[in-house]
């Protein structure tokens, strides 16, 4: 049975510190109402996991959470760098943190083995590259048919995933709309899935070649709206790509960086009084 | 002709690779410019994949991500990502995959991933993304950087992506690696071997100045070919696109509140 938790609880009971945990959505439906709970709730020692860490990412590392992080690419899309992410890994603050890189191509495998519950992923991969020299997950397989050595990565179960998604029916049922990403794979794979969703409505129509997380694999939907921005919703509201070009400034130096996330996340109590914060001081 | 900037010679360069009912893996920023341009311009026809999983897709201004809605609403279809790289890029379904990075050493081989140690590195860079699986797969990639000896160097810190490296033949790549560079200088292709090489100049750029904008003893075509400079239907176009995208981009977003 599908759980109906205000966002809050939904952290509060089934996130607690040291888990390993993968916020996803590929530019698009990024959790960040949930990112920003684990932030107020102060949790630490997380293993992150995500195949482009954003500005969420950036928000937990800086804050502490995170002691790893397994990814892809770690930039601000279309703007530059993730500089919480770069201070971290260049200069350890405000704490070490552990890399298990990859590319996109082998996350993608590892969460679709993970959803298929087996062992590895392989692909014909991480060819030319130095990154199998610093990551030990990257390793090679034999084809048993052809004989050719193929790339594995092992798969990727993380503890919980948390996506938005634009609604849920009241049995639990999930659909999303527009860019997926690897959010489907990532779901199935998790041990428990936590979905954020802009509106809950009786019943979904029938989705004959739509996405769908049907209600048995989804552990707890919490009704979030605006759960995504500043990244966006498919047919609600459009990424803020404004914010994205303002994040640079505001998390190049670790002052201002560190001043508003006490001022918008810490200092508010859910979602809706971050939105609220921002509207007021402009930011 | 008028006035264009070098920015817009590159891009006009690089469009006018691109030919109608290409299949192109297409990056954010110049490579996207690019491809935009050659399906107003020349090749109608043209097929835009963006890593997102947007396949067909015909934007009416650029994206400021690789994500953007303006992406999947335009496009013939939205997949799943993981059906991207291992259905289509893997599967050797992509004829043209465009890379840039923060190094390039003279094989073709990218470093987007750090400057200095992996371990400690003084630059921290995004890293690998689709870039490695790019460059092996696509059939041909095209590589787009402007040219400086910081960046165009002759050992890289780190090797993302694989260029004409020794062993690509037995390497399981499927693709035939970079088979152009698209700089501000110039452009330059692979010579037997794989080491790039310049092989044409763009109008009032003289040689000593590519020659000087690569970090290696830049090897030279015997026969030059000089680029012709953007036509004023080029640039027209390229300029309408770069403005409804800056329009487009200011307009406020609401929060969703």
């Amino acid at each position: 049975m599908t759980e109906f938790l205000p966002l809050s609880e939904a952290i509060a009971r089934h996130v607690p510190d040291g888990t390993s945990v993968a916020l996803e959505g590929f530019t698009h439906l990024i959790p960040f109402a949930a990112g920003h709970e684990l932030i107020r709730q102060g949790r630490r020692d997380l293993h992150l996991i995500r195949m482009t860490p954003d500005l969420i990412y950036d928000q937990l590392i800086g804050m502490g959470a995170a002691r790893r992080l397994t990814f892809s690419w770690g930039g601000n899309p279309g703007v530059g760098s993730l500089h919480r992410l770069r201070d971290a890994v260049e200069q350890d603050w405000p704490r070490p943190l552990e890399l298990d890189e990859h590319s996109h191509a082998g996350m993608a495998a590892g969460y679709r083995a993970g959803a298929a519950r087996l062992p590895f992923g392989t692909l014909r991969g991480y060819i030319g590259t130095d990154l199998p020299k610093h990551n030990p997950n990257i390793r090679s397989v034999r084809c048993p048919y052809t004989g050719e050595e193929l790339a594995t990565v092992p798969a990727l179960n993380p503890d919980v995933t948390i996506l938005h998604a634009q609604r849920a029916d009241r049995r639990g049922n999930v659909a999303i709309e527009g860019i997926i990403g690897a959010q489907r794979e990532a779901g199935l794979a998790a041990k428990l899935l936590i979905v954020t969703v802009e509106e809950i409505v009786d019943e979904l129509p029938p989705a004959m070649n739509g996405v769908l997380l049907p209600h048995f694999t989804v552990g707890v939907v919490s009704h979030c709206p605006g759960g995504a921005w500043p990244s966006y919703a498919q047919g609600r509201y459009s990424r803020d790509n404004d914010f994205y070009l303002r994040w640079d400034d505001i998390a190049r130096d670790r002052g201002r960086f560190t001043e508003w996330m006490e001022r918008h996340v810490r200092g508010t109590s859910d979602h809706r009084g971050f939105l609220e914060s921002l509207r007021r001081g402009a930011a | 002709m008028s006035d264009y900037s070098r920015d817009e010679m590159m891009t006009v360069a690089a469009a006018r690779m691109l030919w109608d009912g290409c299949v192109c893996f297409v990056g954010i920023g110049l490579p996207s410019a690019a491809c935009n341009l050659a399906r107003l311009i020349h090749a109608p026809g043209l097929v835009l994949i963006y890593e997102s999983g947007t396949i067909g897709t015909r934007p009416t201004v650029l994206p400021l991500s690789i994500g953007d809605g303006e992406l999947a609403e335009t496009a013939a279809c939205v997949v799943p990502l993981p059906d991207i790289f291992s259905d289509y890029l893997q599967a050797g379904r992509v004829d043209v995959g465009f890379l840039g990075a923060a190094q390039i050493d003279r094989l073709g081989n990218l470093n987007s991933t750090v400057i200095g140690p992996y371990s400690r590195p003084r630059t921290r860079l995004p890293g690998a993304g689709g870039a490695p699986e790019i460059a092996a797969h696509a059939r041909q990639v095209f590589i787009v950087m402007k040219a400086s000896p910081r960046s165009f160097v002759a050992a890289l810190d780190f090797q993302t992506s694989g260029g004409h490296f020794e062993g690509r033949g037995k390497s399981g790549a499927r693709g035939g690696g970079p088979t152009i560079v698209v700089t501000d200088v110039g452009i330059l292709k692979p010579q037997p071997g794989g080491e790039l090489a310049l092989v044409a100049v763009y109008p009032g750029i003289p040689v000593e100045e590519a020659r000087a904008a690569i970090g290696w003893p830049l090897a030279v075509a015997p026969q030059l070919e000089t680029i012709a400079a953007p036509t004023m239907k080029e640039l027209a176009a390229l300029r309408a696109l770069k403005a409804r995208t800056e329009a487009a981009h200011r307009e406020p977003v609401r929060l969703p509140i």
